[in-house]
């Protein structure tokens, strides 16, 4: 079983496990002093790590998005909408909502400062024509039907754009199609005015597919950060990126 | 005897007794009511400032504010055992808020648990604590909700299943159940304790999770304190008149204030809906108002402690827990239990000894391990550590393991746990 715990060793033997077992019942409950531990906030944000892999790249179950890297004020951002209802995630919700704003930042800021290679990617064997239809959409968008290329936004290399663009490689296909969902049905909105709700609601569910197998397969190649500056004007007002 | 008169036996006879009892239960609602004055009141500023103090101690915004909502203006959905009620808009809007209630019958309302229009209020609304708040302190309280801005939000219609939202069930369980009372100070007791009853029992209206309920969802006064069922929550409000449980008469004081003040202490450390309480509430408590409850906590009584259990035996359950707690727990709570810390204090509890670990429910240990969770970030413990959520990486079986083993180690004596516990915990 490969978990991400926070000691991450592998289980004991069973010998081993047995004399643990026999020692612990054998001794006496001694007043032992607490043992040291880090004070650091990579300690302190051990829980993250649970889903978010131990280094904040995902777990093996695969749907979890990467956080690591990303822009502080991207993942700022979404730390406070679930905190405000904006995100829909019982979990997510339950860790943050009695947070301050400092320690939300404090947390953003230590995921965005990790500089993590990629895993290879999750989606393999598309289909040809899928990926095609997927990467015309990411690169090109679809100006006909008001689609801006996702490129615009997200940065050439899709790792995002500071301060609050994440990057796209590297997510799962199911969280890719999931957000287009959420976005759809209002269970994942952002401030005001909501730039990705507006192109979910103009893509087709072949679109969100293609978009998101597409982008699910990408091998990223070059460094994992964020692009530091939008290269072209954003094609949508997006109330999450402070003007 | 005739037909007829038999006949009018047998219907008159019922009618008779349910109009008696009609008539009771109407003047039981009725108790300690007087006419309602309409003056609208002039609030002074140490009024408004006394109030928002006020509310905070009752935690007001808990219920009546929504995630992410304009402060007040309700529609938070509380979920009861008898449908969602929702919290109303207490903002001074005049047409969806309170705005055109008076201090009378904003009083009526805490005080009777009768709404400014006549209707009774479900006692989701802990209005079986709040009616021991003083009139000056309602005052302060509707003088402070008045300064808020007014939000046009209309009521939510609550969802209760039939018959819990008719006018007439809630009539006969407040007949039943509550009876409005004022906060009589014990003369016996000084004046901090007195100060301490009354915000325990009256605006921090503590006994609404951590009494015990009865069927009809009524807490029982004969049990103050004595732990309940969080309602829907999943979570048990452990007694604070039990040193087993969470009784504090044998804490020192100052660690007693620390956990209301920061959410942290070495004894213990607030998580799920205490937590909320911290972070909203206790947290802003004024050192005497904290000083208070700590005094009055530290006088309920401390029970005898539970009989400590059989000695654990070595089981495949228990040995498989050991060798999970190694791998998952021991970097952090210590490989003896013992917890962990560093210079800055403590950071994850002693699970040695701990009671919220032996309580005889094993649901909050196991809600702990499944879900984890952090202490509220409070000025005194601004970066909380926290727990992982261990339901995202470990099978059932592997959660009963631990808790059985955790409950059993270090001198620890509870009972074991099983798969279905821990089924029932999610």
């Amino acid at each position: 079983m490969a978990v991400a715990g926070p000691s991450g060793r592998r289980p004991p033997t069973g010998v081993r496990s047995w004399i643990a077992a026999l020692l612990a019942l054998a001794l006496a409950p001694a007043a032992a002093a607490p043992a040291e531990v880090p004070d650091t906030i990579a300690q302190r944000v051990q829980p993250c790590t649970a889903c978010h892999g131990r280094e904040g790249r995902a777990t093996e179950h695969g749907f979890y998005p990467r956080i690591a890297g990303k822009p502080a004020g991207y993942l700022y951002n979404q730390l406070d909408n679930f905190r405000a209802g904006r995100r829909s995630n019982a979990t997510m919700t339950y860790f943050v909502e009695q947070m301050s704003d400092a320690y939300l930042h404090e947390i953003a800021a230590y995921f965005a400062g990790l500089d993590l290679p990629y895993a290879p990617p999750q989606t393999t064997g598309a289909a040809a024509a899928e990926l095609a239809a997927g990467e015309a959409l990411v690169r090109r968008g679809d100006a006909a039907r008001g689609i801006p290329a996702c490129v615009q936004c997200h940065g050439e290399a899709l790792t995002g754009v500071l301060p609050a663009v994440p990057g796209l490689v590297g997510l799962s296909r199911g969280y890719l199609v999931e957000q287009f969902g959420a976005w759809r049905n209002g269970q994942r909105k952002a401030l005001a005015p909501d730039c990705m709700a507006h192109v979910a609601s103009a893509l087709s569910t072949a679109d969100v597919g293609a978009v998101a197998t597409w982008l699910s397969a990408q091998v990223a190649s070059g460094p994992p950060a964020p692009a530091t500056a939008l290269v072209h004007p954003l094609p949508l007002a997006c109330g999450s990126i402070a003007p | 005897m005739s037909r007829l008169r038999a006949w009018r036996l047998v219907v008159g006879i019922p009618l008779l007794a349910a109009a008696v009892l009609a008539v009771l239960v109407a003047w039981l609602n009725r108790r300690d009511e007087s006419p309602v004055d309409l003056a609208p009141g002039v609030a002074t500023a140490e009024q408004v400032a006394r109030g928002a103090y006020l509310a905070r101690a009752g935690n007001c915004a808990a219920c009546h504010t929504d995630r992410g909502g304009a402060p007040y203006a309700g529609g938070k959905g509380i979920e009861t055992p008898f449908g969602t009620v929702f919290a109303s808009n207490l903002t001074p809007d005049p047409a969806t808020g309170i705005g055109r209630w008076s201090p009378a019958e904003f009083w009526r309302a805490l005080h009777n648990g009768r709404s400014a229009d006549g209707r009774l209020l479900y006692p989701a609304f802990p209005y079986p604590s709040f009616t021991e708040i003083t009139r000056a302190d309602s005052d302060a309280l509707h003088a402070f909700l008045r300064t808020q801005v007014p939000v046009a939000r209309p009521n939510r219609a609550h969802a209760l299943r039939f018959p819990y939202d008719t006018q007439a069930a809630l009539a006969v369980w407040r007949a039943l159940f509550f009876r409005p009372a004022a906060f009589v100070p014990d003369p016996a007791r000084d004046a901090a304790w007195n100060r301490g009853a009354y915000l325990v029992r009256a605006l921090g209206h503590c006994a609404a999770c951590h009494s015990p309920r009865n069927a009809f969802g009524a807490t029982r006064r004969s049990l103050e304190l004595s732990g309940g069922l969080v309602p829907m929550q999943g979570w048990y409000a452990p007694s604070l008149a039990s040193s087993a449980e969470a009784g504090v008469a044998d804490w020192p004081a100052e660690q007693v204030h620390a956990l209301l003040r920061t959410g942290v202490a070495p004894r213990g450390a607030t998580l799920g809906p205490m937590s909320e309480v911290v972070f909203r509430s206790t947290q802003y408590l004024s050192d005497a108002d904290l000083a208070a409850m700590t005094r009055f906590l530290q006088g309920l009584p401390a029970g005898s402690a539970a009989p400590a259990g059989p000695a654990p035996t070595a089981t495949p359950q228990r040995t498989q827990g050991a060798a999970l707690y190694a791998d998952h727990c021991a970097a952090c709570h210590g490989a003896n239990g013992e917890g962990g810390g560093n210079a800055a204090g403590l950071a994850y509890v002693a699970l040695a000894g701990n009671r919220k670990v032996q309580l005889e429910s094993p649901t909050n240990l196991l809600r702990i391990v499944l879900s984890g969770g952090y202490p509220p970030t409070t000025a005194g413990n601004p970066r909380p550590y926290g727990m992982p959520p261990f339901g995202q990486v470990l099978k059932d079986a592997e959660v009963a393991a631990i808790a059985t083993y955790v409950r059993g180690a270090w001198g620890n004596r509870a009972s074991e746990v099983s798969e279905v516990d821990v089924l029932a915990a999610h």
